[in-house]
């Protein structure tokens, strides 16, 4: 039988094993959530800039075919060879035949979600094809054999001290040194041999113009265009959500991205990628991978408005506490939450529930997607399909049978403060969840019931 | 495999969106504007770990070029009329540049509300150039500054190009405990000569 995925609640709680780390993660991720909160006070127009945002998607969701051939036809007429890939296996699939056919056996990349949600890394390694992850974060946690576990920030799990210790074992930096201007500068050196070695070059796509061709890819460390330029064949891999009307909209995109991500006014280079610069290669793979099947959903559509900002993930108090791995999914957090069910229900089905619907997320998203709602809503999708979590749909069922008939609710109660007046150690103890964390309040005297008879009747 | 996918992911998209909506905006964004341009574009631009140096002439860019960068080490050029510097060769081979240590390019227009320079392809002569070398200077008309984005992207236009590009300071990470670190893959400064001609 195939392993079970341990649970968001059952990795959350090793996660919160060691209370400072989850302090000291909690804080760091909030900081970055009012950074983001300062930057987005510098616009009074931010509001509006949201609202923008979310119907330029909303509009491009209900023209989504239209754009797709529009930008198709553009980017070949700018001499881009573009690639269509049904699902993951079929994005792997393509980008290796790419690097045989130019007979490379290393791969320079920058980062892409989707590379993550389609385990390129994993597919390649197996074909024997060396994969660099460029991006100071993503190489860190790839040196460390582990998953990002936030989209922007991809090892924001790890202290320091840890990341001194991996460069000292695989960068053979000093042990002890932990210094992160030191470990960037060590891993800039590394890197650098690899950028100039790299021959095919791999980055994620921000957006992609209908009306050009042209696709942006933002990004703080140069890493990307690092890798590209450099390269004789640059692959820039990206969901079909990613497309938009038109140049002009960059504008209000740029303007939300960065400020909702870091709190920076923009990141540092937003490179527009239109033609191939001489003797070079530009492939573009357009993936579904079950996009077309979210676009169906009327209650989840929105989700594919998503910039992948991570904006929802600082805010989240759940996300904060519980770190990114505790998702198990490339995309941690309510967005990630939200988009999983829709790739597989049954090993994801824990994760809408992995919230405390408070929709702080939903405030902050860029292009406003409603993230708690859509929380909500797969909990009952979940349920509906049968892989609600059985400890939980047992007992409400049991609950709802209860409710709906007086006598066994009155017996209940009474039942219930007997036991906890004269038998606490019945449901305080460690074999009841809703204990943990929690203490059990003193059982009333009587009902609600019984004290309104006395009194008022 | 790579038609019959192109033709099945455009038919369920086809068939799974909603109805068409047209695109309304909102209210006609009253987007940020300052009363000093130049001012917010250069205090932006050193909260991004960005410098700026006003300067007159091609005389005024050599004297901030000397007096504010070590002259040992390679130096390339892309602008025009500064004979002292090896100009960048369109044809070389991108890798040569490796040891590059201050090249000067041209800015098209800087953004005052984010503090970032729009680069046009020509004025690179190599794409990877501002990303390879280690010091950045972007030479900048004084008068070629727009307040935002929107007013940015109007200014772009229709253009045609093969590679385009902002840069907004130098090159950074963050990732190591959001300790932040200029100089990550990228041009370790950057520093925009505001030019009075």
């Amino acid at each position: 039988m195939e392993k079970q995925q341990p649970s968001h609640a059952a990795l959350s709680e090793q996660f919160n094993a060691d209370e400072a780390r989850v302090d000291w993660h909690d804080e760091t991720l909030w900081w970055v959530r009012q950074k983001r909160d300062k930057a987005a006070w510098t616009l009074p127009e931010w509001e509006q800039l949201r609202e923008n945002a979310s119907r330029i998607k909303q509009h491009t969701l209900t023209n989504l075919h239209g754009y797709l051939l529009d930008f198709e036809r553009q980017a070949q007429r700018n001499g881009v060879i573009v690639h269509w890939a049904k699902d993951g296996d079929e994005h792997n699939a393509i980008v290796h035949g790419i690097l045989q056919q130019h007979g490379a056996d290393r791969i320079v990349k920058s980062k892409s979600m989707l590379t993550e949600e389609c385990h390129l890394n994993k597919y390649l390694e197996s074909k024997g094809i060396d994969v660099v992850d460029t991006d100071l974060g993503e190489h860190i946690v790839q040196l460390a054999r582990e998953t990002p576990s936030h989209i922007v920030l991809p090892c924001i799990h790890k202290k320091k001290e840890e990341i001194g210790e991996i460069f000292h074992r695989f960068l053979g930096t000093p042990k002890g040194n932990a210094d992160p201007e030191f470990l960037t500068h060590a891993a800039r050196l590394h890197l650098r041999e690899k950028f100039l070695s790299g021959r095919v070059a791999i980055t994620g796509v921000n957006f992609a113009v209908a009306e050009t061709g042209e696709f942006v890819v933002c990004t703080n460390e140069g890493n990307a265009d690092m890798g590209a330029h450099l390269a004789d064949v640059h692959i820039a891999c990206m969901g079909i959500e990613k497309v938009i009307p038109q140049r002009g909209h960059l504008g209000v995109f740029l303007r939300l991205l960065a400020r909702s991500a870091t709190g920076q006014p923009v990141t540092t280079y937003c490179s527009h990628f239109s033609k191939p610069q001489a003797g070079q290669e530009i492939h573009l793979v357009l993936v579904d991978n079950q996009r077309s099947t979210q676009l169906g959903r009327d209650d989840f559509r929105s989700s594919l408005k998503c910039i992948r900002c991570g904006a929802c993930m600082n805010t989240c108090p759940v996300y904060r506490r519980s770190g990114g791995h505790s998702y198990h999914t490339a995309i941690a957090g309510p967005i990630g939450a939200i988009l999983a069910p829709n790739l597989d229900m049954r090993d994801h089905a824990d994760l809408p529930f992995a919230s405390t619907l408070c929709g702080s997320c939903s405030n902050v998203c860029p292009v406003k997607i409603d993230i708690h709602t859509q929380l909500y809503k797969w909990r009952q999708v979940v349920t509906a399909e049968g892989y609600g979590d059985k400890s939980k749909t047992l007992p409400m069922k049991m609950m709802a049978a209860m409710l709906a008939t007086p006598l066994l609710y009155r017996w209940a109660g009474k039942l219930g403060r007997w036991v906890m007046r004269y038998l606490p150690a019945i449901v305080s103890n460690r074999f009841n969840p809703w204990y943990k964390h929690r203490e059990m309040p003193d059982a009333p005297k009587h009902s609600f019931g019984e004290w309104y008879r006395k009194n008022r009747s | 495999m790579n038609n019959k996918s192109r033709e099945n992911i455009l038919r369920a998209v086809k068939r799974n969106q909603p109805p068409a909506e047209d695109l309304v905006l909102g209210e006609q964004l009253p987007a940020i504007r300052y009363d000093d341009v130049e001012a917010e574009f250069i205090r932006t631009l050193h909260s991004i770990g960005g410098t700026c140096h006003l300067v007159t002439g091609v005389s005024g860019i050599s004297s901030a070029l000397t007096g504010n960068f070590e002259t040992g080490g390679r130096w390339v050029t892309t602008v025009p009329g500064l004979p002292a510097i090896p100009r960048a060769d369109p044809l070389a081979d991108p890798h040569g540049l490796e040891n590059i240590e201050v090249a000067i390019v041209e800015g098209d227009f800087g953004v005052a509300e984010n503090g970032t320079v729009w680069i046009k392809e020509t004025s690179l002569a190599i794409r990877v150039l501002p990303f390879i070398c280690q010091h950045l200077v972007l030479v900048l008309p004084r008068q070629q500054l727009v307040h935002n984005m929107h007013e940015a992207y109007d200014r772009i236009g229709s253009a045609e190009y093969g590679f385009g590009l902002f840069i907004a300071g130098p090159s950074k990470t963050a990732d190591i405990e959001q300790s932040l670190v200029l100089g990550a893959h990228g041009a370790r400064t950057m520093t925009v000569l505001l030019l009075d001609q």
